[in-house]
């Protein structure tokens, strides 16, 4: 093999200017050309041991797929990736790599671990713009699958499963397919084309996909076993926002991330010409410090807030956020408010005229400054506040974001499925719930957790699905 | 997409639209709600459902054009297409056990209402209609309320048909005359559902109120439908397109929802604005061509 690219350091992604795209919807990071991937991928050593494909989620050969790269074999090296993934575009861009395959890396010792992401995003944008190689559909093997709903752990499960010969059926809520993709994660970080190009290639390998099917409501899954389905996957997602409990959550201008991001996701509101009413402009405050608070703060600026501040109450150690996301917010100009917790929301209340228009709308956020105190069961110090240290932010729009619990309704219509206390559906090491026949995976187990993890998550569910009905055979 | 099998204007603002969606139809209950978008680039907006027709798989929705979004609906004619329709969502409205009951409708809110006492009346409830409209032109669903109540009382705020005044007075009326119910069942305005609450409080008759807030998916996801309830000491934070619609009346936050039912209010008129002026452009394009 050709000598290594010892350089310590990463080629740089190209990404907009902050100044430029803080005032467009338009994707941060550019993607890297041919000689950029080439470059990045002779940085890999090929070590033996691979110790980066135990921190893949979905066992990515990676080492196999960059020296493809490195040999400009850029479609064998999306032959490989897709063998273990079914949605390499979007991983490529909203995985966090540092904490999974990158953290792994021999070369992150010394410098910069090889950028596996920024390679995986350039081989799978690369096959789909260039490639002519279109998926077919493999022989039926007569058994037929249910998935409820469309997100990273269905689309998973089903492109799984439809590759080993089952017909398989996805039936999503919205109108739309990809689940938190198209209504969670804004166009700037993860163009809808891409999730619309990897939903088509699902489609073409023969995955039926059924929108506008609330599982629980229009059908239950016991429906879909008369209908003749052997097993049913439920990826349902995240389901009911969490607020704080604090005084003025009920004011107007108050949203949950969930809400503001499907306003300006899904339904378009960030189109000019869209019906879809959402505030914007003025000053806006975060609550939380997830990805989807950084979606949430980076949305706003680019609705035309002047001013945007992310509060979170533990400190930048232990945000959750993709790195990368945090440093783009930052570049953008939002400002981080960390170890501060919101204790009030406050509204204009016109005493003397209970008909001024702007009675009711948000203010300002009263928030308490926090330090961090012992570790609790999880080994994370708990933030604990600080007598006296309250100050306010003048805004004029709240957006909580400190997460979701798994969705109600079909644990409600489905009889003998448990659930624990959380609400999530209790599944076993196979993805297989209380009953049998239906597995389950994603944020309707866990709680709200990353893309990849639901992604690992249907394609354990799809493996266990594919060794009962071969045992049926 | 889902085809408009039968169309029926109710007055110059109310339209009612049977909506082939047969799996929807199947399932749907009095109090369920469906959510529908116009056309590809539309907004989600959701109805409740008005009725079915299990036989033609066909749903009935009846809505007033107050935006945009209904603005465009009330354009679509027999055999045209809407591009999205889902349900049924919310729980369906509690009847088991109901003996007599007071149906209270306002304005638009009626055509929730109706088939409520339809299935009240189906299951041999005595059932007392008392229905609101600001004035004649706008009375809506008369002859089916007729057939469904044991009785009706139909109040318009100028006086100009049935008797003049508001609904809370015929109510007040009967509950001081001793008469009782197992249910009031309060669909129509907030301000409306509000003084039906405080009417029936010092007898102590239950009342339910349909909530029809801001919601989005419907599903459980969003959380813009949410509302406050008041539970002794405790406020409680409810959903409306997963809790409800339905809510026992007394818990209800009315001043928050209604100061919260504003939140989009300009936002809605400018739309409805722009595109009434769409229209009216191509309409004028038209007539020249």
């Amino acid at each position: 093999m050709a000598k290594a690219n010892m350089d310590n350091n990463r080629c740089p992604m190209p990404t907009q200017e902050p100044s430029v795209r803080r005032n467009n919807f338009s994707e941060v990071a550019l993607g890297y050309t041919e000689d950029m991937a080439i470059k990045e991928a002779e940085r890999c050593l090929n070590c033996k041991n691979m110790p980066c494909v135990q921190g893949c989620p979905v066992n990515i050969r990676i080492p196999e797929f960059i020296a493809k790269v490195r040999e400009g074999d850029f479609e064998g090296a999306y032959r490989i990736i897709s063998e273990s993934s079914s949605l390499p575009a979007v991983c490529g861009r909203v995985c966090p790599q540092e904490v999974q395959c990158e953290s792994k890396c021999i070369r992150g010792i010394k410098g910069e671990s090889v950028g596996i992401g920024r390679l995986e995003r350039f081989v799978a944008d690369w096959h789909n713009t260039f490639s002519e190689e279109e998926p077919t559909p493999v022989v039926s093997n007569g058994h037929r699958v249910a998935v409820v709903g469309s997100g990273p752990s269905g689309l998973t499960c089903a492109g799984d499963l439809a590759k080993r010969g089952y017909s398989v059926t996805v039936f999503e809520a919205l109108h739309t397919a990809g689940g938190v993709l198209v209504y969670g994660i804004p166009e700037f970080r993860l163009p809808k084309s891409i999730v619309k190009k990897e939903v088509n290639t699902l489609k073409k390998l023969g995955v039926e996909i059924q929108t506008n099917v609330v599982i629980g409501k229009t059908l239950t899954i016991d429906e879909l076993f008369a209908a003749g389905y052997e097993a049913v996957f439920i990826g349902s997602g995240a389901g009911l926002p969490s607020f704080m409990g604090i005084p003025g959550e009920g004011l107007n201008g108050v949203y949950s991330a969930n809400e503001f991001l499907t306003r300006s996701n899904l339904m378009k509101a960030y189109l000019d010409d869209s019906d879809t009413p959402i505030m914007k402009g003025g000053r806006v405050a975060v609550v939380g410090g997830g990805n989807v608070a950084m979606d949430a703060a980076r949305t706003a600026l680019r609705l035309g807030a002047e001013k945007v501040y992310v509060v979170y109450r533990r400190s930048m150690d232990e945000l959750p956020a993709r790195r990368e996301e945090v440093l783009h917010a930052e570049e953008e100009g939002i400002e981080f408010h960390l170890l501060a917790n919101p204790v009030e929301i406050i509204g204009y209340r016109n005493e003397t005229d209970p008909r001024d228009p702007k009675n009711g709308f948000v203010t300002a956020i009263k928030c308490i400054k926090m330090e961090l105190g012992d570790p609790d069961e999880r080994g994370r110090r708990r933030p604990v506040s600080i007598p006296g240290s309250e100050f306010t932010l003048d805004v004029d729009a709240v957006i909580i974001s400190i997460g979701t619990t798994p969705n109600p309704l079909i644990k409600s219509t489905t009889e003998g499925l448990t659930v624990n206390s959380r609400g999530g559906i209790v599944i076993n090491e196979e993805g297989l719930t209380s009953r049998y026949g239906i597995y389950a995976g994603g944020d309707a187990v866990t709680g709200a957790a990353t893309v990849i993890s639901a992604m690992g998550a249907g394609k354990l569910a799809a493996g266990s699905i594919d060794a009962m009905l071969s045992e049926k055979r | 997409m889902y085809k408009v099998i039968k169309k029926r204007v109710l007055n110059p603002t109310v339209v009612e639209l049977h909506i082939e969606a047969p799996l929807v139809s199947a399932k749907a209950r009095p109090g369920q709600f469906i959510i529908l978008r116009v056309d590809e680039e539309g907004e989600r907006i959701p109805l409740t459902v008005a009725g079915v027709n299990r036989s033609e798989g066909t749903v009935k929705i009846i809505y007033q054009i107050v935006g945009s979004t209904t603005k465009k609906l009330s354009l679509k004619e027999e055999g045209d297409h809407i591009s999205d329709f889902v349900g049924p969502l919310g729980t369906a409205t509690h009847l088991e056990g109901l003996r007599r009951v007071c149906i209270v409708g306002g304005g638009v809110g009626c055509a929730i209402a109706m088939p409520i006492a339809e299935a009240l009346h189906e299951m041999g409830a005595e059932v007392t209609g008392i229905i609101g409209f600001r004035n004649r032109d706008l009375v809506i669903l008369e002859d089916e309320f007729r057939a469904a109540t044991d009785r009706l009382r139909i109040m318009t705020d100028d006086g100009s048909y049935g008797e003049h005044g508001n609904v809370t007075a015929p109510l007040a009326e009967m509950l001081s005359a001793g008469e009782s119910f197992d249910m009031i069942i309060t669909i129509g305005p907030l301000i409306m559902m509000k003084y039906v609450v405080a009417t029936a409080r010092p007898y102590g008759v239950p009342v339910t109120v349909s909530m029809n807030p801001i919601m989005i998916d419907g599903t459980g996801m969003c959380g813009g439908c949410r509302l406050t309830l008041n539970r002794g000491t405790e406020r409680v934070t409810a959903f409306a397109c997963v809790d409800g619609p339905d809510f026992n009346g007394y818990e209800v936050d009315f001043d928050e929802a209604m100061t919260r039912g504003r939140m989009y209010g300009s936002f809605e008129r400018h739309a409805y604005e722009a595109t009434c002026n769409l229209f009216s452009k191509e309409a004028s394009e038209n007539g020249k061509g």
